[in-house]
Formats: structure tokens, sequence, C-alpha cells
């Protein structure tokens, strides 16, 4: 039988605010633990928390920019379980009416073609602290808890069950991640944990309506691990049901080590959240003044920015796409166009040597040590045939290097294009001199041998030499 | 009405409390006596009504993003039952 | 007069007239407190050592002329209010060790005026009962009469200034926890509207129901007392922005054409016959005064306490899940984790507090939560409008405060449905939201004390006050003194 994955992702994109959802400590990541905490987020008793204004804030651009719908009264609720890492028994969170609701968003899959993924809802929420077990806990028989990171603001994405692969999970996923660090609400790290994934997976046979049970796989936290947990769940499940066995609904935890899921023993107890109201908050109304106002502030965003490059740059959808990656990269290519209006040029070159010199020293575009209009600047002295493409690449390195000018490396070392018709005869003249050989050999109808007195030429001159004048010059002389 | 004892049982494990026999049927039977008294709210037609979480209405209280110095890590952990260096110890938790 | 016979603003004259000192006015109340403890048993942990060094700072401020209203005054507040570095228990025995590393906003406002803590008063175990007899440090007794309770939950803070072992305390009312035991005791006890002080640093009982509010001798204190607590606190959510008056300016306004509700609900067959004569005078004095009555009604007292102790004990059920052992307070020695859990949270709470967290628990649980839960938050809406409505045709509403004065030690222990049903006249107001306090208004044939309850508009504590005030003017009830 073949069998039909079905998958649906919650996703959990920690905010990028000074201070945690309900108090003043900080959301800073590293600490030594338990020094970014107060009464308020260790749940010391009388302790009552109070909505940091920004959290809504990211919330509401989220919601806009998924396509979801901004709900105009929505409450907090209270999610009751015992855990050691839940310092007041409950995580406040939002049940009923969260703050966004029905968006989508499209995907490209197979062939470009677009899928539509439905987003369910978007809560506020906050984070639990983190438990460390054994011997980095000070003592080997026991856990050790940590609340730094309790309360800090989260945003719970969970989309429709409309993934059928592992290849969308991961394309859905990808898409989402793009769009939380385009605006500015997530750093997207997701090895410290600030953007993370459950999947709820299921499968049934292919041409059947009724949903298999699902398994929630929780813990994976990279692009790879998504693919990887996924498709063992996918796998692991037929067998089951191939083997007359049946899948039942548990959570499961995803080891990246081996790469495989396993039922979860902390939560085998049947849930019941007990969810109700947080008397201790009050609800949120959210005008459509609000809205408005969030929605005339919304950054450009990719996929719009991806249309305007293909429009009105000429753009391939290839060059648009990857210029698109990230916001930082896409203001960078803005910034180059700006001082030199060769957009194709600018994005070759964005697309080619910066981002294989950033690649390889592990730098982030933000960080790029030749700024966009400084890369304009070697563009245009290629324009105007000063240097050479060539000799561009040399000067390009040595801008990455020193951050000079390109104009400055130029003089200095003296690389100016040689175009001088006359100097670069002369310097034809001696290699045919003391090539005759070869030079017969081209006049035999050999004229392969063009390209090793170009090799000269350029050797000569230390590739300084404008090529298409010694191309000219070369054939002319050649032939006699 | 009555709680039956496994009501009662389940709700304890829920509430992370240990009761002796004794107290079992000692709650079933005061529970069930408040929750047969609390019956009376079955007969008041309360369709269309709104519920309320709070009397006062009140919406919208924030606060701004701003951090502030947190308390120190010994008024942290100063209460804690045990602790393991800069943690709060507690017995092994299975994951 | 004694010192501790004094009012806030009696001792207040005297420090600024320096016919005597702080030091003096706390070293005098902490004697008697020593002297009448071990008859009354209103206090957790007294404060001595502090209170004498708090006392020592208010006599410099009082010197250099920079002071107010309740410098140097000695003051006592119920153990649920964190206070920093004061162990904080709630009565309970999960808390017994509890060092707060903070305090409650409401005593951190009367500290900074210069107040001197004695000490942290006795209370039902979190706050939870009419008695006080489920505190896990002993019972507290009613000063006039020591084979009955104080009330409670803040029966500690009530038999304190009946017994005259603090010139004022502070207390908090969930469902009557103020009002009840200061008519049991016969002082004044003040319930703001819910939102008016800020709950910060309160221990929570039920977060929607709890509010912080003054017990004083006279109506006078109250006042001012109220004055101090009230106001916006940035670090709760449900503390309303709206101004503060000056609650003692309007004091003695008097109450002629003053329109007082009589909610036909709350003069029931099965009151108690003193209780009754007790309001039947209070309202011949009111119209005495020129105030009018109106026969109005609040059609679903009936269904208060059920709403109550449904919406209460579902949020006490959430409030307590924070008892766990990890953190702070009572551990119990255990093999792993869940059991670290249950036999901790076991043996830290009482069987008042068990009772309540397994019936919210029972209330919000999959299956039950709209049956209980929803419905109960619905007739709350009623319970409101039916106050809504009443207002509209009445500026207060006076009714008694409990159906009989205070009962036995013991009394209703085994019954906690009869001892809920105590509170009935004062949970609505809870309900609400509004604002109510008790006055002393009589005695029973058997000596104890009776209170009537004022009802007031939502932030209009001012006219309760001002009522109460001119009650108190005209009568003498107030003035007597329990003899230990």
């Amino acid at each position: 039988m073949k069998y039909q994955p079905v998958i649906g992702l919650e996703v959990h994109v920690q905010l990028l605010t000074d201070s945690k959802i309900f108090c003043g400590c900080s959301t800073k990541f590293g600490s030594e633990p338990n020094t970014q905490t107060c009464p308020v987020c260790l749940g010391l008793p009388g302790a009552l928390p109070v909505l940091n204004k920004k959290v809504v804030e990211f919330a509401i651009k989220a919601g806009l920019s998924t396509n979801c719908s901004i709900t105009q009264r929505s409450i907090f609720a209270r999610k009751n379980y015992f855990y050691p890492d839940l310092p007041k028994g409950y995580q406040i969170s939002q049940f009923e009416n969260p703050i966004c609701q029905r968006g989508w968003l499209d995907i490209a899959v197979d062939g470009g073609e677009l899928k539509r993924i439905g987003i369910t809802r978007i809560h506020m929420e906050e984070d639990a602290g983190k438990l460390v077990h054994g011997e980095l806990s000070g003592s080997s028989d026991g856990s050790g808890v940590d609340l730094n990171r309790a309360c800090t603001p989260l945003l719970e994405v969970v989309s429709e069950p409309d993934l059928r692969s592992s290849d969308e999970a991961v394309i859905y996923l990808k898409r989402l991640h793009q769009i939380v660090t385009w605006l500015g609400i997530c750093d997207g790290n997701m090895e410290e944990g600030s953007f993370r994934c459950d999947a709820n997976v299921s499968v049934m046979p292919v041409g059947s309506d009724t949903l298999g049970t699902r398994a929630e796989i929780k813990n994976i936290n990279s692009f790879k691990f998504v693919k990887q947990a996924i498709e063992y769940e996918i796998q692991r499940q037929i067998d089951q049901i191939e083997d007359g066995g049946k899948v039942v609904q548990e959570t499961r935890l995803f080891d990246p080590n081996s790469g495989t899921t396993r039922s979860m023993r902390s939560k085998e107890e049947a849930h019941d959240y007990r969810y109700f109201p947080d008397p201790d908050l009050v609800p949120l109304v959210i005008s459509d003044e609000w809205v408005e106002r969030s929605r005339q502030a919304l950054p450009e965003l990719p996929e719009q920015r991806r249309q305007r490059f293909m429009d009105e740059l000429g753009l391939p959808l290839y060059d648009a796409e990857v210029l698109t990656a990230n916001r930082a990269l896409a203001d960078y290519f803005e910034a180059g166009i700006a001082a030199y209006s060769n957009a194709k040029a600018v994005a070759n070159w964005i697309m080619g040597e910066i981002t294989r010199a950033l690649n390889d020293s592990g730098t982030a575009i933000e960080a790029c040590p030749i700024t966009p209009g400084e890369l304009a600047a070697l563009l245009k002295l290629i324009d105007n045939g000063t240097i050479s493409g060539k000799m561009a690449k040399i000067v390009f390195d040595e801008m990455w290097c020193s951050g000079k000018t390109p104009q400055a490396i130029v003089e200095d070392k003296g690389l100016v294009q040689l175009s001088d018709s006359n100097a670069i005869e002369n310097i034809i003249d001696e290699i045919m001199a003391a090539n005759a050989g070869q030079v017969n050999e081209y006049r035999g109808g050999k004229e392969k041998v063009f390209g090793f007195f170009v090799g000269q030429v350029m050797k000569a001159s230390r590739g300084r030499a404008n090529p298409s004048v010694v191309n000219e010059l070369l054939l002319d002389k050649l032939r006699g | 009405m009555r709680m039956t004892v496994t009501e009662v049982e389940y709700v304890a494990r829920l509430a992370r409390l240990e009761l002796t026999p004794a107290e079992k049927e000692l709650f079933a039977g005061q529970m069930g006596a408040i929750l047969g008294y609390v019956e009376k709210l079955k007969g008041l037609d309360t369709e269309g009504i709104t519920p309320t979480s709070h009397a006062v209405p009140m919406e919208n209280s924030f606060r701004e993003d701003v951090a502030f110095s947190s308390i120190s890590l010994e008024n942290a952990l100063a209460n804690a039952p045990d602790r393991a260096g800069s943690f709060f110890a507690v017995p092994k938790v299975i994951e | 007069m004694s010192i501790f016979d004094m009012t806030i603003h009696e001792l207040h004259a005297a420090l600024q007239g320096k016919q005597i000192s702080s030091l003096e006015a706390t070293s005098a109340m902490l004697e008697r407190i020593e002297a009448v403890e071990p008859h009354i048993g209103s206090f957790i942990t007294v404060t001595a050592e502090q209170a004498l060094a708090t006392a020592k700072t208010a006599d410099q401020l009082i010197a250099s002329g920079e002071c107010d209203l309740l410098t140097g005054i000695p003051l006592a507040i119920k153990d649920i209010f964190l206070t920093e570095g004061v162990r904080t228990t709630c009565g309970s025995r999960i808390l017994h060790n509890f060092i707060p590393p903070y305090s409650a906003t409401s005593w951190e406002k009367l500290r900074d005026q210069g107040a001197v803590l004695l000490g942290k008063l006795n209370q039902d175990e979190f706050a939870m009962g009419s008695s006080n007899e489920s505190s896990a440090y002993g019972i507290t007794r009613n000063p006039w009469d020591r084979t009955c309770i104080p009330g409670g939950s803040s029966g500690g803070s009530a038999a304190a200034v009946a017994a005259r072992e603090a010139v004022a305390t502070l207390g908090t009312d969930t469902g009557g926890s103020i009002r009840q035991p200061a008519s049991h005791c016969g002082c004044v006890g003040l319930k703001p509207t819910y939102g008016r002080v800020s709950r910060y640093g309160v221990i929570a009982y039920a977060s929607s129901l709890d509010q912080v509010g003054p017990l004083t001798r006279d109506v006078a204190d109250c006042a001012a007392m109220l004055r101090a607590l009230a106001g916006h606190d940035p670090k709760d959510s449900t503390s309303v922005d709206t101004p503060v008056p000056d609650y003692s300016a309007s004091l003695s306004q008097g109450v002629k054409g003053l329109r007082i509700g009589l909610p036909k609900e709350y003069f029931i067959d099965g009151l108690d016959p003193d209780v009754q004569k007790a309001m039947d005078d209070a309202i011949d004095t009111y119209r005495r005064l020129g105030a009018e009555f109106v026969d109005i009604s609040l059609p679903h007292t009936d269904y208060a306490v059920a709403t109550y102790y449904l919406i209460a004990t579902a949020e006490a059920s959430s409030n307590l899940a924070r008892y766990d052992g990890v953190r702070f307070g009572h551990r119990a020695e255990a093999d792993g984790l869940l059991e670290m859990y249950t036999k901790s949270r076991s043996e830290g709470f009482g069987s008042e507090v068990k009772r309540r967290i397994m019936l919210g628990t029972y209330a919000l649980s999959s299956g039950y939560y709209d049956a209980y839960y929803v419905k109960a938050q619905k007739v709350r809406t009623l319970i409101m409008n039916d106050f809504i409505s009443a207002f509209a045709n009445v500026d207060v509403m006076l009714t008694p405060v409990a159906p009989t004065p205070a009962f036995k030690i013991g009394e209703k222990i085994d019954d906690p449905l009869q001892m809920y049903l105590s509170d009935i006249f004062t949970i609505p107001v809870n309900l609400a939201g509004t604002c109510a306090m008790s006055i002393p208004a009589g005695f029973s044939v058997a000596g104890l004390p009776i209170g009537l309850q004022l009802i007031g508009k939502p932030f209009d504590e001012e006219t309760i006050l001002r009522a109460g005030f001119a009650f108190e003017q005209a009568t003498e009830w107030h003035t007597r003194k329990a003899t230990i």
C-alpha cells in the first residue's frame, strides 16, 4: 500500500525584545543561570505579570505578514501543568481568541508551482526555563533548573496540516524563518532555540480522506533535522501499520545523534491543561487604527521585493530569489544599484564574489567589509576601462582584506589597465619575435595557438593589458 | 450528589496532591455536597450572557520594553530548598 | 487614655505635639502584644526589633518636621503581604521558611510614610476560611469572647485591632475576609473596589476577587488608610489608573438626602434576631440623620455563594500550583520528581486548602469547564448587573455583614458548606467588584459585636466612608472596648 504523509508544524518564534514578556528582566542569551530573574519570572508568591507592549506589536507584524486577521479582543489564558522549568505551575499563553487567526503562506513546491499553506493561528506566550541534567547541573543524580529563559516572549505559529512531505515542511519553515527575521522580530538562531519547531506527523493510505493518528515530534532545531525527523517518523508509522500495529497519539522526542524519534516518558500522562482566562491580565483590545498603523509601518516583504526586482530591474527569478533571501542582503543590493545602475552586474557580483567571500570568512552581510558604494565604485572602474574584469577580482580581494577603496588600490599597485595601442603593439612584437615557431604554426592554420599569445601578452603586461585591445591587435599582427 | 473516589483520585493527581484513603472518602463526601449545592446554577438561564472575568472593565495594560536589573542570584536562590551551583536542584527529570 | 487605645489620628496628634514618641508608642504596643497574645493569637510573627528601629527613625523624622500621618504609627499586617526580609507564611506550613526578597506595594506605601511594622498577623491558610481556624499557626480567638472565632480570613487583622495590639491593620478580602472579621470583632473594615489598591506582592487566593483594605478603630482612620493605600500600580495590570480622592475631606458632609437601598434578599427570615435589631436601629439612626430609604432587589443573591466557590476555587487551584517545592517553601523528602511534588504539597497544605484546590481543579477539568467555570462566570455577569440596576436608584446599600454574630470555635469546622454559607452577604460584593465597608452597629445579647455593611458604587468609596462617618458620629458602638 502507498501512504500519504500529512504534516502540520507548530513553530516557536522567540521575539527580539530587550525585556521578557511579563517582566523587565533581560532576554539576553547565555548568561550565568538564574541571573536574569525577578519575582515575576521566578513565580514567587504575590508577583504579577504586566504585558510587554512590544510583544503585541511584533505579533501584529507577524500576523499581517502571514495574511492573518488580527483579533480585535484577545485574551491570555493559563495552561496548567507541573514541570520544574515552569515556575508558576502554569504557562501564560493564549487559547481562545489568539491575537492572529486564519492566515496563509504560499510556498514554491516542485517545479516552482505555488502551494498555499494555511496558518491556523499565531499566539503569544511565555517560554519555560531550562533543565539541565547530570554533571552539567552540578549534581550527578539530579537535574538543575535555570529560569533565565522563563518568561521570554514567544510567538507560536500553528500551520494547518497542509504539508505533504518533509521537503514541503522544510520549504514552509524556511519561508516563515525568512519572514520573521526579515521583520526583525526574531534573530532566527535555531541552535540557540530562537526558532524551533514541533511537527505533527501522520500517514494515511493514498486516496483516503481520513487523517491518521498523529504523533507530535519535539526538539527539532535545524532545517536538516526537520527533514530527518519527519522522514524517520513517516517511515516508522508506515512500518508500524504494515506490521499490523497502530500508531498511538503521543509526544515523541527527536534525537539528532541517531536521527530517530522516541516516546517521551514525561509527557505520558493524559493532558488536561485546564485552560482558563488569566485573571491577572486584562483583555487586549487592538483597534482598527492600531492594525492600520502597523500595516503602514511594515517593511516591504521578501515576496514583494522579489517581484519588484524582477519587474523594475529586470532580474531573472533566480537572482531575485537569492537577493531577497534576507533583508540585509536585499538592502545591500539596493544600496549598490543606487550608486551603479547596472542591476544585473551588481547582482552578479553580490551572488558571486561577495557571497563567496562572506561564506569563506563566515561573515554576515551586515558585517561585509566592502560597502555597497565601494562595490559600485569597483564596477565603475571596469566600465570605464580603468581595469579589466579579471583585474577587478584582484582589486576586490584587496578591498576585502585592506578595506581600501578600489581607486586607491588601483593607483597604489599601478593596476591601471593598459589600453594604449602602441604600448601593446610593442609587447606583441617582442613576443612574436621570441616565438617565431608558434607564429608559423598559427599561420599554418593552427588557430588554437592564439590563446597562447594572449596569455603571453597578459603575462608580459602583468595582467594590465586591455583584453579586447589585445585580441584585436594580436589578430591583426598574426594574420600578418 | 456524590463524587466518586475515582474522580477524587483523578483530580488529586492533576493537582499533585496525595490523599490518604480516609481523606479520599471525606473529600468525596464534602466535595459532593458542595457540588450538589452549586447544581442550583444549572437552573438559571444564562443563554446569551457574556461570562465575566473581571467585574471592573479594564483593557490594554502594558509596560514598555525596557530591561531593568534583575534581583541578585543569591536573592533568587535564597529560598531554594536545594541548589546546585547557580541552579535550583530537583530530583532527576526524565524526558 | 492608654497609648494602645488611640486611633491613628489621636496618636499622630500626640506624636506631633511631642506628648509621646513613636519609640514609646511602639514599646507600649509591643508590651501589649506580649500581654495579650497568649489569650488571642493574632500574630504569626512579631517583628519587635525592627519595629523599635523604625520607630527611632520615625522620631527623627517627626523631630525634623518631615512627617506624614502614618509616620511612627505602629501597624500590623496580615501575613499574606510580602515583606522583604521578614518571613511571610500566608498561614500555611508550605511557606514556613519563606523570606521574601521583595515587599508588597501596599505595605511599601505605608512603610514609605514611616509606618512601624509590629508584625505579621494570623489568618486562614491562603485566606481560605471564615473563622481563622485553618491557619497552620494556631487559631485566633475573638477578643470579645475567647470561645468564639474572630471571623476570617483576616481574623488576626480584626482581632489585633479589637484587642488593641495595633493601631490599625491591613487585611485582604476575597469573599468578605475583611468585612466579616471586622463585623465579628467590632472594628471598621473596608474592602475597596477591585483595582483600587495594588495586589502586587499580596499572595493570591482568587485573583479576580482579591482586594487589599484597612481595618481600623474608626471611619476617619479607615479613610486615611485608604488614601495611603489607593492608586495605580504599574506592577499590577488590574490596578486602575483613576484619581484617588481625599477621603478625609468629605467625611463630615452628612447623609441628608442620601438614598440608601435595602436589598430585600439580605433581610431574610433566618437572620439572627440580634442582627435584625441592629439593622433596624441603624435604619432609624440614618432616618434621623436625614437619609432616605429605598427598597431594592438584587435578584441573583441566592446564586452568589455557588458562583463564588466555583470561580474562587478555580483561580486558587492555579494560583497555588507554584507551591511545588522547587524554588521556595516546603520540600518533602522524596524519591523522584512526582513524589517530590505530591509529598511537598500534601504535607504543606492543610485540609481546607486541599479541598478548594481539588474543587477548583475539578471545575476547570476537561468536560466540566463549561458546566461549572463558564457557567459561574455567566452568573457572575447577572450578579454584577443586579448591582448596576440597583445603583441606578440609590447611592449606597445597607445590609448586615453576616447572618449571625461570631460563632463558636469548632462549630462549623466539619461542615465546609455551612461555613461557606456564612459569607452570603459579603460574597456578592466581590463578585460585582465594588466597594463595601463594615462598621460597628451594635451588640448581641451575648455581648458580641454586630457590624453593618455599607455597599457603594464602584470607585465611590467616598460615599460609604461619609455615610459610615455620619453613623459613627451618631452612635457610640465603635468606642466600646473588649476586655481581655
